[in-house]
């Protein structure tokens, strides 16, 4: 509300108005991402890693929160990890160096370290997702080993640690399984900058698949410059539309990939702005949808409507300045109900919508 | 075993609400018996002559019978041992019985329908050769039938020209031209007959089917009865001096639900209240809650099942185990009879049934070293911590969740009167939010109204309506909150008649509809439509209008032959209209009820 006043105000709303925080880590890291920035960032990350790991403030009871979030900036750095991989990472890092003596506080510690990340982007899904993943998997090992706090503690530690591997390597597992709805010969339409969906392409190409890709320009992320560019890389033959142009080109189109920022329980996916649209477009025209998204972002929310989340605002930038007392709609990402997607591709295996609830409730019931 | 319904016959029975169409080939012991039987007996039997061509108890499709023959009965001697024989293998006693009747009818209604009624009737008589092997007593009728089928042709006659029979009017009007004596002799010998049936069935059993079958009987002379009916004087007899409740006759049965148990509750009120201190079994609770049921004091699925599980509660603690019995045998005996009796005042909600499972079950887990008082006080304290977790916390969980889909600004529907909704609507008014609700109604129940008055006494801006007004009422509209009876495997919502169209035009609109339903109403069953499961309501209140005397055009409705008043008192939502279920496990959509309904009876199992 107060950015659209502000919007009205000012002839040129500038970044000023609270952007998700979300959106603005990965408006850095896209500005200037390209395969071989890729490589080396990675490299000076792990040299990083070992001086950071030392550098960590010592814990004390209260001061866990800020440790946290600096060693969540150090992992959410890097280009490669998804924030809430960063997130499961710092949480594991928060138990590493935590000096509680019995479960019950560290159970306290990793609680307020875990909000702490929440409150840091109250707007990011799959972060709060995966926190509160971690949480349960905390409290369910803690439930069931009666051994010496030390024992435990260091068995969180390698839960926690297995749990990051895994979700790093859920891309390569979503990736595996994609394969075969990628066929000879098929246009696939992406939206959407989405690092599961760009491995997913990857390991398609490097698998001499011949195939093409339509990229919708996305604004106003710019995603569709971006994704088009690393698709090039890769030897693909990619084209790119304007997000009007969809249902024009929807004829062309055998299959749709996009990634999701989170999944919530009814099955749907909430995901960058524009999905919803494409999905309306692709279920009348009978085109499936396939949604590759990793476990971690499953979610307990269910929105019933678009306006039942928790807004996250972009800056939308006309290039032109817009008139006085005119609002604009800045909302960065849409909710597409499940009856519009075909499969979701995870690293628990293809699942169609239903079977979110299924998971949730298994896990968190 | 599910309490809600009569127990399936075990073994070649038909389940008694199945609508029987086509013929069954009779499920014999050996091939050689088929056609000495059906030599011998080609009018019930007439069917199975070609049947025999088939595999045993398979259901062949319409065929039609070989012409009835007069003399089909010459009482030989190998005809009974024969028909023994036959008879002798199918298992169950109470649908044995009832299809002796029926075929004892259909050799009645043979002679005075068309033949294609006669078809039905050679159908239910191959039923009955199906479903009559076992009951030893059977096979004494075919001589008496041959006997009694002049008198009963007679006794037809003078009943095609009365209005309507009593239950008591087959035998005790047996009108002129009929020989009393020869019928006497020939019911008694039937009676001894029925008497002979071993005791091996479950009396529990037994009596609900017969209390749910007495009343369908057909009214409509020359409508062929679709399903088995007692019309047999001697069952009826036997059942009423069984039954607690009188069963009076019902009128002017809707065609399609006549699987259902009429409605006949209207007048057992007074009757039952005169008996109040003579019903030795029944305990008084058990007894005062039955009442409140038939008066509609207690009605809702919470409610009614609260106050069974706390009557129940009463009948434990004053329960004293027999000499020679154990207890947990004994006391589940008296629970079904107490579950028989609720039933006879009005049909087990599904919520009661599935309380009725839980206190079967935690029964049955009584370990048997348990002395008599502890193990009552154990019941006790579960039956008391069912109420208080799978009820009221769980009450308390669901309005915890559904809040948060309450905005300010919103514009609430409801529909009827759910508890659980309307302490959402408490709740929601409490935390200060800014909402007006809006209350649809419908007759005949007119149950909105009192939930209106309680909402208005809070200071909850009210909207009130009935149901005719909903598609256009649905525009103001933001959210859709519903209570459920019951919701089902597939997901579809069983509530209040009228739920469904209140759901339907909310999706048509693009209105979220949630549904709000505490998890131990689930039900692994199925349900595609709101015919085959429902309950029916007193027709009389269709006819009337409170308080609008001069509309009294339905006056005489049962006066005329035309004219069926159907009240039904639920119906099923389909799972497309409805975009949230709310339960104490959390929000999920409807294709999640079959996650929950496994894992929570996988709980059950260690409560």
């Amino acid at each position: 509300m107060a950015m659209e006043l502000d919007a009205a105000q000012n002839p040129n709303p500038n970044p000023d108005p609270p952007i998700s925080a979300y959106y603005q880590t990965r408006a850095d890291h896209h500005a200037v991402v390209s395969s071989d920035w890729l490589a080396h960032a990675a490299a000076a990350a792990s040299s990083v890693t070992d001086t950071d790991a030392d550098a960590a403030p010592p814990p004390s009871p209260g001061g866990n929160g800020g440790g946290v979030i600096e060693e969540f900036n150090m992992w959410r750095r890097k280009p490669e990890a998804a924030e809430a991989v960063a997130a499961i990472m710092a949480l594991t890092a928060v138990i590493r160096s935590s000096r509680a003596t019995t479960m019950m506080e560290l159970e306290i510690e990793l609680k307020k370290a875990s909000d702490k990340l929440k409150s840091w982007d109250a707007t990011s899904i799959s972060l709060s997702a995966a926190c509160d993943l971690f949480m349960r998997f905390v409290t369910r090992t803690s439930h069931l080993e009666h051994e010496k706090f030390d024992a435990a503690k260091s068995r969180l530690i390698e839960r926690g640690e297995k749990f990051g591997e895994i979700s790093l390597k859920a891309r390569k597992t979503i990736a595996m399984l994609s394969q075969d709805f990628i066929l000879d010969g098929c246009t696939m339409l992406v939206h959407g900058y989405s690092r599961v969906v760009l491995e997913i392409l990857k390991l398609a190409a490097s698998n001499r698949k011949l195939f093409r890709v339509l990229c919708t320009e996305g604004r106003p992320d710019r995603t569709g410059l971006r994704m088009s560019n690393e698709i090039a890389a890769l030897g693909i033959p990619v084209k790119v539309l304007i997000d009007s142009a969809v249902a024009y080109s929807m004829d062309e189109i055998d299959m749709i990939f996009v990634g999701a920022d989170g999944v919530v329980e009814s099955g749907g996916i909430i995901n960058m702005m524009g999905t919803y649209q494409i999905a309306l477009v692709a279920h009348s025209m009978n085109k499936p949808l396939y949604v590759a998204a990793e476990s971690y972002k499953f979610a307990r929310l269910y929105p019933l409507d678009q306006k039942d989340m928790t807004p996250a605002h972009r800056p939308i930038d006309f290039g032109v300045p817009v008139p006085a007392g005119v609002e604009i709609e800045t909302s960065a990402r849409d909710y597409t109900p499940p009856q519009y997607l075909t499969l979701l591709l995870t690293d628990l295996g293809v699942l169609t919508p239903s079977v979110v609830s299924d998971e949730l409730i298994q896990l968190y019931l | 075993m599910d309490l809600r319904r009569p127990p399936r016959s075990t073994s070649g029975g038909v389940e008694p609400k199945i609508r029987q169409v086509g013929f069954v080939t009779p499920d014999v012991s050996g091939p050689s018996e088929l056609p000495a039987v059906a030599a011998l007996q080609p009018g019930p039997a007439a069917g199975s002559p070609p049947a025999s061509d088939l595999s045993p108890g398979s259901l062949s499709p319409v065929m039609i019978p070989p012409p009835r023959h007069a003399d089909h009965l010459s009482p030989g001697s190998p005809s009974p041992p024969a028909s023994e024989a036959i008879l002798a293998s199918s298992a169950p006693q109470p649908s044995s019985m009832r299809f002796d009747a029926a075929s004892e009818l259909a050799e009645d209604d043979s002679r005075s329908m068309a033949p294609s009624a006669g078809e039905l009737e050679t159908n239910k008589g191959d039923l009955a050769d199906t479903q009559n092997e076992g009951a030893p007593v059977s096979q004494k009728q075919k001589p008496s039938k041959a006997e009694r089928r002049a008198i009963q042709e007679a006794q037809r006659a003078a009943k095609a020209a009365a209005k309507e029979a009593g239950l008591s009017g087959k035998s005790t009007g047996a009108p002129s031209g009929a020989n009393p004596a020869v019928s006497k002799q020939a019911k008694s010998a039937k009676a001894s007959q029925k008497k002979d049936v071993p005791p091996a069935a479950n009396t529990v059993a037994s009596e609900k089917k017969v209390t749910e079958r007495l009343p369908e009987r057909d009214r409509k002379k020359d409508a062929p009865h679709p399903r088995m009916q007692f019309d047999d004087v001697h069952r009826v007899e036997k059942a009423k001096k069984r039954a607690i409740v009188n069963q009076s006759e019902a009128r002017n049965r809707v065609e399609l639900f006549r699987h259902l148990p009429q409605y006949v509750h209207g007048t057992q009120l007074p009757d039952l209240e005169s008996k109040f201190f003579q019903l030795e079994p029944i305990h008084p609770s058990v007894y005062k809650v039955g009442l409140q049921y038939l008066s509609g004091e207690v009605s809702g699925g919470n409610g009614r099942c609260i106050a069974m599980l706390l009557s129940f509660r009463e009948a434990i603690k004053d329960y004293s185990t027999p000499p020679n019995k154990t207890l947990s045998r004994d006391l589940t005996a008296k629970i079904s009879s107490y579950v028989s009796f609720f039933i006879e005042c009005r049909p087990l909600s599904i919520s009661m049934g599935n309380a009725i499972r839980f206190l079967k079950n935690r029964i049955a887990k009584l370990p048997l070293t348990l002395s008599e008082s502890e193990a009552k006080a154990s019941l006790q304290s579960d039956i008391d911590r069912f109420i208080n977790e799978k009820i009221v916390v769980a009450d308390q969980v669901i309005v915890s969740h559904a809040i948060t889909k309450v905005r300010d600004g919103d514009v609430l529907l409801t529909y009827g009167s759910s508890s659980v909704v309307e302490m959402i609507l408490d709740h929601a008014h409490e935390l200060g939010r800014k909402f007006r609700v809006i209350v649809v109604d419908s007759r005949p129940k007119l149950e909105g109204q009192g939930l209106l008055r309680r909402l208005v006494a809070k200071g909850i801006n009210c909207t009130y309506t009935h149901i005719n007004a909903v598609s256009y009422i649905m525009h103001e509209v933001t959210r859709v909150f519903l209570g459920a009876s019951s919701i089902l495997s597939n997901g579809t919502v069983y509530s209040r008649v009228g739920t469904a169209s209140v759901a339907m035009v909310a999706h048509a609109l693009g209105i979220p509809v949630l549904v709000c339903c505490e998890a131990y109403k689930f039900h692994e069953r199925v349900q595609l439509d709101s015919i085959c499961a429902n309950e029916l309501g007193d027709p009389d209140v269709i006819s009337k209008v409170p308080g609008r005397a001069d509309l009294d055009h339905l006056k005489n409705w049962t006066d005329k032959e035309n004219l069926q008043l159907l009240n039904l008192t639920y119906d099923a939502t389909p799972s497309d209209y409805v975009s949230m279920i709310i339960t104490d496990y959390g929000m999920l959509p409807p294709t999640s009820v079959p996650v929950i309904v496994r894992e929570y009876r996988k709980e059950q199992l260690w409560v």
